[in-house]
């Protein structure tokens, strides 16, 4: 496969402009020097001081931040430990846990959305950071869980046998082998967390309150009254 | 007295209700290299993570130095394991992953750097502390992992099949040093293996097991020479085997026993009563064939047709198919400068061996 | 005999919590508001009925159900049409050329994606880039009215969710034996035979789970259909949003996530039945 192959060149620049030109769309347009016509009128700076001197969407853009790596660095946490827990050890309730995984990833954001915003009524809980952050908490979790399992398994199991044969307890294992060996996996789980809760608008249209605003839920309220960004 | 560091009595194991170890006893003698032989299946591994501790037997009394060790977890018995696939820990060097038991065990600093240094000595690592185990050969990576055992001078140290991974020539070399280590050490090694020349070369006692049963424990020379039944005999070693009859016993072990159509003289090492039906077990090697010309009495020899030659460098292997249609295997030495041994495919010849090299063994049915 | 291990205790409690508190639970809270039913006053009132489900099952319901099913399907075609060569085009390279190639798909997937979509729009509005295009081309002599159509939804679903086609294609193509495909070749396979019989199948796995992966939310994102369809295009993603937050019908749009996940389900174990027997099973 050389790059002399000329319709599968053809191919892939085909699809990379899909993806591409509505971004370089946008850009071109942050720059047009009018509201609402999609003709170019003038090269102007007006969005951006616009943009820029807004604070609400400064806020909002603040908070979706602190949101973000909050949830995602808490879910690698918790994500972390559930991975280790169903690569290691027999437990009661183990295949539910896997097949609960499963389906929470391909669960439609809708229903988890509709769900939560139904516990956080039922516990009279008050909807704002709190219950923007468990919510988020809850999504990312099932992504760590695959992205560190899915390393964990290429581990040779016997490396475990062999640390207890030495004497480590379960907790130095985890301290001094499997943390070391999965850092990256969970790194990788942390960046895919903090994606995905920026960019969530689903579940936190559900879940979000009035007074902590989130960057995502703006843009939609703020497009829908505008009809462009 | 030589002690015994572990002893099993009365041990099964079953796994989902099936029966993987039978009535297993064994003793295991301080200071002495002893194998498990076995082929696959037949429970050694098992038997072997029994005496580590992952496993508990279901029935069955194990114990070290005298010391029921039931329910005590791998860590607290004085055993450690070195794994077929050498399980080092990828992202430690080759000093701290010998270290790693040690560490574990709370040993001051500077203990550890010298008893590391000690065992690395041994194990001819020296140049490669700082290495990681990804950039160690196999034979490398192998003797790291039994230094990361043995540094926390266990009383017995385990080994998983250690040389099925390495190439043929590495494993000859290995098996030697891995003997003369064990006498360095000074530490009782259990080894596993279903590879019978290397049991017979390293071990100082090999116990031969079958289908989760211990068919014979006794020396190299013993297992191979006196093999108890026919799956030790089958198993260690080539082996051909005829029925045969009980046709006269006289004193001094010795008897007459009708094989294939000939009376012939045999020894014997258990009691025989004449009539009883028995089986010859005579091995290749002593199994000598003659042409035609060379010999003058025949009456005590077999007659027969060579039926394929296979000349494999130091030996020459001969099936011989005799006149009553049994096929007999023969290897003799081969020397270049021997016409005799110039065999072709289809010459007749005559096939015998040395009274009382062979054993007889009590009938089996198949 | 077991020695308590508190490592693994404290693991498990923590992860079991989570897992009861924000998963089990709520969706067991949604099973049973359900079946209940709500007035103009209060969102709950605790009386078992089926009333929600039978709404379900009149047509207009239906409708919608029978609307997204097609939009997501057509959605889910396209993304594979589109989707499978660029995987495993992108599957079969190696080294520095194919991180970057795979990092500038996932790059516009950075920006937000309620953004691109609002970018779609000024493509394909009436006066848009698409169109002008087209007309100035000659193709067409009429402007498409492509905004607030089906169609419109269609195409901002394919670019949204392009990548979750992408993606599991590739991983799998990428763990295809090459040597099967030599083997095919030397017992006389033409091309198309190569790709019929052996690459298909062997790819199964992850078409199916990029089929999972797109056709799921394509029957359940809200925003996008409400942004390029409009006020007309109601899916399930509108609907069940627009029943808890708009109509505070809670029950009913309870009713239509159960049916919804039960939907859901299904798939999965249609995906699981087809990959039976194979080790990769567990999350791809």
């Amino acid at each position: 496969m050389t790059l002399k192959n000329l319709p599968a060149v053809t191919y892939l620049t085909l699809i990379y402009l899909f993806f591409y030109i509505p971004i370089i769309i946008l850009i071109a347009y942050s720059f047009n020097n009018t509201q609402y016509s999609l003709l170019w009128h003038g090269l102007t700076w007006n969005w951006y001081s616009e943009l820029f001197s807004d604070a609400d969407l400064w806020i909002a853009a603040w908070h979706s931040l602190v949101l973000s790596l909050a949830a995602a660095t808490i879910a690698t946490m918790i994500g972390m430990l559930a991975a280790v827990s169903l690569y290691r050890y027999r437990f009661m309730g183990r295949q539910l846990l896997n097949g609960l995984v499963f389906i929470l990833i391909l669960s439609p954001e809708i229903v988890t959305g509709a769900s939560l915003l139904l516990l956080f009524a039922l516990t009279g809980l008050h909807l704002g950071f709190l219950s923007l952050l468990l919510a988020h908490i809850s999504f990312c979790i099932p992504f760590v869980i695959v992205t560190a399992y899915s390393r964990l398994v290429s581990f040779d199991k016997n490396i475990f046998e062999a640390a207890k044969d030495l004497g480590a307890t379960d907790s130095l294992i985890f301290r001094r082998i499997i943390l070391p060996l999965l850092w990256p996996a969970l790194f990788a789980g942390w960046l895919l967390s903090f994606t995905l809760s920026l960019d969530d608008v689903i579940i936190s249209y559900f879940v979000a309150g009035p007074e902590f605003e989130i960057l995502p839920l703006r843009i939609f309220f703020y497009g829908a009254l505008r009809g462009k960004t | 007295m030589v002690k015994n560091v572990v002893e099993l009595r009365g041990v099964y194991k079953s796994i989902h209700d099936h029966d993987v170890l039978h009535d297993i006893n064994l003793v295991v003698r301080e200071g002495e290299l002893l194998t498990l032989l076995g082929p696959s299946g037949c429970g050694k591994t098992t038997l072997l993570r029994l005496i580590s501790g992952f496993e508990e037997p279901t029935k069955g009394l194990i114990s070290i130095d005298g010391k029921s060790v039931s329910g005590l977890p791998p860590h607290k018995r004085q055993i450690h394991t070195v794994f077929q696939s050498y399980a080092l820990f990828p992202h430690l060097t080759v000093f701290e992953n010998v270290a790693f038991g040690l560490r574990c065990q709370k040993v001051p600093s500077a203990e550890i750097k010298t008893r590391v240094a000690d065992v690395i000595k041994m194990v001819k690592l020296e140049k490669y502390l700082e290495r990681k185990p990804s950039q160690l050969s196999g034979g490398q990576q192998q003797r790291v992992a039994i230094a990361r055992a043995a540094v926390n001078r266990p009383r017995v140290l385990l080994l998983d099949e250690p040389l099925s991974s390495l190439d043929y020539r590495l494993r000859q070399t290995m098996q030697i040093e891995l003997k003369q280590l064990q006498r360095t050490l000074g530490i009782t090694f259990i080894f596993v293996t279903h590879d019978q020349e290397e049991a017979l070369s390293m071990s100082d006692r090999i116990v031969v097991m079958q289908d989760g049963c211990i068919e014979q424990i006794g020396t190299p020379r013993q297992v191979y020479e006196e093999p108890q039944n026919l799956k030790v005999a089958k198993f260690v070693g080539e082996a051909n085997i005829f029925a045969g009859e009980i046709l006269a016993v006289n004193g001094n072990n010795q008897v007459m026993v009708n094989i294939l159509g000939k009376e012939r003289p045999a020894k014997i090492s258990r009691p025989f009563q004449a009539g009883e039906k028995v089986h010859v077990l005579i091995r290749p090697e002593d199994v000598r064939v003659w042409g035609q010309p060379e010999v003058e009495d025949s009456k005590q020899m077999f007659p027969g047709v060579v039926e394929e030659v296979i000349y494999k460098g130091t030996t020459v292997d001969l099936m011989v198919r005799l006149n009553n249609q049994t096929v007999i295997a023969a290897t003799e030495f081969f020397d270049e400068d021997d016409d005799r041994l110039e065999y072709k495919m289809g010459e007749k010849v005559w096939v015998n061996w040395t009274p009382g090299w062979e054993v007889i063994l009590p009938h089996e049915n198949d | 005999m077991k020695m308590t291990n508190p490592f693994k205790v404290f693991s498990l409690s923590i992860v079991w919590s989570w897992l009861f508190l924000f998963a089990l639970l709520p969706f067991g809270l949604i099973l049973v508001a359900s079946f209940m039913q709500h007035d103009s006053t209060q969102i709950f009132i605790s009386r078992f009925t089926l009333e929600n489900y039978q709404q379900i099952n009149n047509s207009v319901y239906f409708h919608i159900f029978e609307k997204s099913f097609w939009v997501a399907g057509v959605a889910t075609f396209f993304c594979l049409m589109l989707g499978y060569p660029f995987a495993y085009l992108i599957a079969r390279m190696h080294g520095a050329m194919k991180n970057f190639l795979l990092l500038l798909v996932i790059i516009p997937f950075w920006t937000s994606s309620l953004i691109r979509s609002y970018a779609l729009i000024a493509m394909i509005k009436a006066k848009g880039i698409l169109n002008t295009l087209l007309l100035g081309l000659g193709l067409i002599h009429e402007p498409l009215q492509l905004l607030f159509t089906n169609t419109a939804v269609i195409i901002g679903l394919v670019y949204n969710l392009l990548p979750f086609m992408i993606l599991p294609i590739m991983t799998n193509v990428e763990r295809l034996d090459i040597r099967l495909i030599d083997a095919a070749r030397d017992l006389g396979a033409n091309r198309f035979t190569t790709f019929k019989r052996v690459i298909i199948p062997l790819t199964m796995p992850g078409i199916i789970a990029g089929s999972i992966l797109v056709f799921l939310p394509a029957m359940t994102i809200f925003y996008i259909p409400d942004i390029l369809g409009g006020a007309k295009s109601i899916l399930l993603g509108n609907l069940i949003q627009n029943q808890f937050l708009v109509a505070q019908n809670w029950p009913l749009g309870a009713a239509v996530s159960v049916v919804l996940t039960l939907v859901l389900i299904t798939l999965i174990l249609v995906y699981i039945r087809t990959t039976h027997g194979t080790k990769n099973r567990e999350w791809i």
